[in-house]
């Protein structure tokens, strides 16, 4: 390679490599800020801010969406699988929200330490199958 | 450059010269246009119609056939396109800058088409069109790059200048490709994390990854025709003057 060209490649390389540390500092930063949501952990550790929205994000406890009266008010628990974060939300679901199901919902913190949801969405896991194989894992799972 | 064989080198150093990669471009265009619509065949009937429906989504997940190969195809070009920028950078070879500036319209596409298509699967699964999270964020980033690129390019009346302006802008870019790609294991999204392109294997059943694939490869072959079309066009107009244009030009009359 003529050394022109090796000059340049080599310009090229730092300016990219030393755009992609600094960048990488930045955002190493602001990495609360870049966080979409808090876990319940964050939330039973106090990290959450008090008077503020903020939103929480969990899997929904099996057996925990229970719908006292007959109004869209619902309530539920969210875990992250080690602290739980109950939450009460009045509104329409997404057809996503099931038990066992992750969700985002978006509200804050009242006196009695209940999350109160604003908006609630569902966080789509990666899993993609048809439901014939679903059931099929479903009975492996209860058979052991 | 000696670990490359000498065919290949010697076939890249062809390639660089004008009149023969217009003459090679034109002979294969039609090959790949006959591949691609096989391959988007395939897919969109295996996609939409053999696939089974998801156990979760029903068919509303049908739409990963034509939202994730665009997400991918859109952090490929950009990688393509600063690839070329840099080629175009170092070696000065003009046919780098015109695949670089040529791939970058066709990315932008595949952006928009990757933004639309998961807003639009949004909205009845998530229960939103959009959320600032760190993936969605991250792919509009992507998009104002390419539309950045676009701009600048025909913002400089000399194309060899603009060609030197777009390279840098695409390589300041770059750091964006990793952010996008890993965006959903750093931070907290509410984008879902990656079902194929992970170390582990696929969560995704065989019967529906064999479409997307296809679909992939599809969409990959579509980035070759538009933008080697979009090329030959750049090339004419740059060498609208050269004596092979208008030897071309004569023999189309």
């Amino acid at each position: 390679m003529k050394p022109i060209r090796r000059q340049r490649l080599i310009l090229i390389i730092l300016m990219v490599v030393g755009i992609g540390t600094a960048v990488g500092f930045a955002l190493k930063s602001f990495n609360e800020n870049l966080m979409y949501f808090f876990s319940t952990t964050d939330v039973m550790a106090g990290k959450a801010p008090k008077d503020a929205l903020f939103r929480l994000g969990g899997m929904v406890v099996k057996g925990s969406v229970q719908r006292p009266g007959d109004g869209l008010t619902v309530h539920f628990k969210l875990t992250d699988f080690s602290k739980e974060v109950a939450v009460e939300y009045t509104g329409i679901l997404p057809d996503l929200f099931r038990e066992g199901q992750g969700i985002v919902a978006n509200g804050k913190l009242d006196e009695r330490g209940v999350f109160v949801a604003q908006e609630v969405l569902a966080k789509h896991d990666e899993n993609y199958m048809p439901p014939e194989v679903k059931a099929s894992l479903k009975k492996q799972v209860e058979g052991k | 450059m000696f670990l490359i064989p000498d065919s290949v080198g010697r076939f890249f150093h062809r390639m660089a010269s004008p009149p023969h990669f217009y003459a090679f471009t034109e002979k294969l265009l039609p090959w790949l246009t006959g591949i691609f619509l096989i391959l988007l065949a395939c897919g969109l009937y295996g996609g939409l119609y053999l696939a089974p429906p998801d156990y979760q989504q029903g068919d509303s997940y049908r739409i990963i056939y034509i939202h994730v190969p665009s997400a991918w195809m859109s952090l490929f070009i950009y990688m393509m396109m600063a690839v070329a920028g840099a080629i175009g950078l170092i070696w000065r070879i003009k046919l780098a800058e015109i695949v670089a500036i040529s791939s970058a319209s066709v990315g932008a596409s595949f952006t928009f088409i990757a933004l639309v298509t998961g807003s639009l699967w949004g909205k009845p699964m998530w229960g939103t069109w959009w959320v600032w999270d760190a993936r969605l964020t991250s792919e509009l980033i992507l998009l104002f790059l390419y539309l950045g690129v676009i701009g600048l390019y025909n913002a400089i009346d000399d194309k060899r200048t603009a060609s030197k302006a777009v390279a840098i802008l695409a390589l300041v870019g770059v750091v964006n490709i990793p952010i996008i790609h890993y965006s959903v294991e750093w931070w907290n999204t509410l984008h879902q994390g990656p079902t194929v392109t992970k170390m582990d294997k696929p969560s995704i059943h065989v019967s529906m990854l064999v479409p997307l694939l296809l679909m992939a490869l599809a969409f990959k072959f579509y980035y070759v025709i538009a933008m080697l079309q979009r090329a030959k066009l750049e090339l004419l107009q740059r060498e609208r003057t050269a004596n092979w244009v208008k030897k071309l030009i004569e023999e189309q009359k």
